[in-house]
């Protein structure tokens, strides 16, 4: 026994060696974090650190439950999600039914190689685009406007049309790279199928209507699940840079805030504990989300 | 009995022509609509390289649409006079390009290590790998470990704690499991040779074209990267470009310094054409390359979604 264990450590020793610089870095920045979580059950203090600081029990969430920021940072993070899966589930779907059905292949091919350009913008550009273009005194769409009379309103300073700003520059960002799993999947569909509905004098309405979009639901559903399952977990990057003074009150979003007291305002504890709290709902959401496809689609992650 | 055929012949082919023409509308519509995204898309990236040729006051006065008035580069000029975008420039060139040679590193060792059906406690390692994935110690956890570790504001932050990518030692895993021969493995083996030698001479130079798809993803990943220079670093010789984008883009903050009256109208608009400059000059690199890089791109979403 004793002689096999060795014998098998030295056929696959290299073997692990291999894992070794990964696995000692995901134990380090991955796994050691994960311990740290207690801090959200304690008073953290740095000067006593992990081991000493007192333990309060639930005492941080409950202070976050019944603070006034609850109920405003779940509420914007719940719909700035919504509204992203709303426009930006749909719409890759929709243009990679359209660019599949394109005939003109070179046309094609520059379409697709020019929507897919604005995906390589970093978010910090992203925004500043965003900033510069809807300056309500020099922006572009302000000269727009005034072209035909118009003032256009200072939508960055107003809470009511963040939501709209953030979704659709993401839109404007993301719509042609995100079609592209599905014009993979619509490649794969047997050209036989379209072959058959011509002979049957289908025409392309029908065509997308009854090849294409059966083909692609199941990759549909994955990711429509994948979305949903990472709904309180909308990116942090991007609201945090078009948050301003004057749109604080749509803008705070659970990650935003949990930024704002851990590294501002230091409440270790409080910060952990908020994003703990996320954290768990995030993965309730994927399960019952996964749970629910599987009964009503066949199709799930897991 | 001639008349009837005759009459049922021209029917069809009145509705095959008009089904064609209908077929026709939608093509027509389905190419309008792809010409205006392109527009869309086009038309912003082109004003921002028009307007950091421009002078700042016609571009604030709608005066520029299609090519700059008069050519005025000043914007660059100023730019390039600040001692900072040449430092953060360099800092994120030396961060990209260590950061996507210890990612590789890590990653493609691993990604090969998982991809042997025969390694011995597969499922655990597996398991060990995935975890990270769906569960994170949060942002204040982590920024103690790292403090912990002596990391703050020091080079190797940039590079080192956040090399692991589980998602693309996923996809180097599938890549070697479905390119390289079993048979191969067994051959050299025969022969004698071992697991490193192995890795190092076959399945690292047989492997060039995932190794080009996760390294060029990393790559663009850093280059564009600021959120851990925002929380682990302090001091401003070691700050990224992409934050000192944040300073001019977002904050709005003038790096030129402050001026009163007519000065201060002036600085306005020479920071309103810094920030198209720097835009231009920060996203320049990435543009330039991404008509090469492109196939690579869009051959990573495609291995990527077959692991499924």
């Amino acid at each position: 026994m004793k002689e096999k264990t060795l014998k098998n450590f030295k056929k696959y020793y290299q073997l692990y060696l291999l894992l070794v610089p990964s696995a000692i870095l995901l134990f380090c920045f991955a796994y050691l974090p994960m311990v740290g979580i207690v801090i959200a059950f304690q008073n953290y203090s740095p000067a006593l650190g992990i081991l000493h600081s007192p333990f309060v029990g639930m005492k941080n969430f409950i202070q976050y439950f019944k603070s006034y920021q609850f109920g405003v940072t779940i509420k914007n993070t719940l719909l700035l999600s919504l509204y992203s899966i709303a426009v930006g589930f749909p719409l890759p779907i929709l243009l990679a039914l359209m660019c599949n059905q394109m005939k003109t292949k070179m046309f094609k091919k520059v379409f697709q190689v020019i929507t897919y350009l604005p995906h390589f913008i970093s978010t910090m550009v992203m925004c500043g685009l965003v900033l510069i273009f809807l300056s309500p005194s020099s922006g572009l769409f302000a000269n727009l406007w005034r072209l035909f009379g118009q003032e256009f309103p200072n939508v960055m300073s107003s809470a009511a049309s963040f939501k709209h700003v953030y979704v659709w520059s993401d839109i404007w960002q993301h719509l042609g790279w995100d079609s592209i799993i599905y014009l993979a999947a619509l490649a794969g569909i047997d050209p036989t199928y379209y072959e058959a509905a011509t002979v049957d004098g289908a025409s392309t309405l029908q065509k997308i209507r009854y090849i294409d979009i059966p083909m692609i639901m199941p990759t549909a559903m994955v990711l429509l699940i994948m979305r949903a399952g990472s709904i309180l977990g909308i990116g942090f990057e991007k609201v945090f840079l078009l948050q301003n003074v004057q749109n604080i009150m749509s803008s705070e979003i659970i990650s935003t805030y949990v930024y704002k007291m851990g590294m501002q305002s230091m409440q270790y504890s409080l910060s952990t504990a908020i994003g703990l709290f996320n954290t768990v709902v995030n993965v309730i959401v994927l399960l019952l989300v996964n749970f629910m496809a599987r009964k009503l689609t066949e199709s799930s992650l897991f | 009995m001639e008349n009837i055929l005759k009459f049922e012949t021209s029917r069809m082919e009145i509705k095959k022509r008009s089904k064609f023409s209908g077929d026709n509308m939608v093509n027509v519509i389905f190419h309008l609509i792809a010409l205006l995204m392109i527009i869309a898309v086009i038309y912003p990236l082109w004003f921002v390289i028009i307007a950091s040729f421009s002078n700042p006051a016609d571009v604030a006065n709608g005066k520029v649409w299609l090519w700059p008035k008069v050519i005025d580069v000043r914007g660059y000029q100023k730019l390039f006079e600040q001692s900072q975008i040449w430092k953060s420039y360099w800092n994120t060139i030396i961060y990209t390009l260590t950061g996507t040679l210890v990612s590789l590193f890590v990653n493609i060792t691993a990604g090969y290590a998982m991809s042997r059906k025969d390694l011995p406690g597969r499922k655990w390692i597996n398991t060990f790998y995935l975890i990270p994935m769906f569960v994170s110690g949060g942002l204040i956890p982590t920024y103690l470990v790292v403090k912990q570790f002596g990391l703050l504001d020091s080079f190797f932050v940039m590079v080192i704690p956040f090399a692991v990518s589980t998602y693309n030692i996923i996809v180097a895993r599938t890549f070697f499991q479905n390119s390289l021969p079993e048979s191969l493995w067994e051959a050299a083996q025969i022969d004698g040779c071992s697991t490193m030698r192995y890795f190092v001479q076959f399945a690292v130079p047989l492997s060039k074209a995932v190794i080009a798809v996760v390294g060029l993803w990393t790559a663009v990943g850093l280059w564009n990267s600021w959120f851990n220079a925002l929380i682990y670093l302090q001091n401003e010789d070691l700050i990224p470009l992409q934050l000192l984008l944040r300073r001019i883009l977002i904050s709005n903050e003038s790096l030129l310094g402050a001026a009163t009256g007519t000065m201060a109208q002036e600085l306005r608009q020479l920071s309103d054409m810094m920030k198209y400059a720097s835009i231009v000059v920060s996203t320049l690199p990435i543009m330039a390359l991404y008509p090469f890089l492109q196939k690579y791109f869009n051959q990573g979403v495609m291995i990527g979604a077959v692991k499924g």
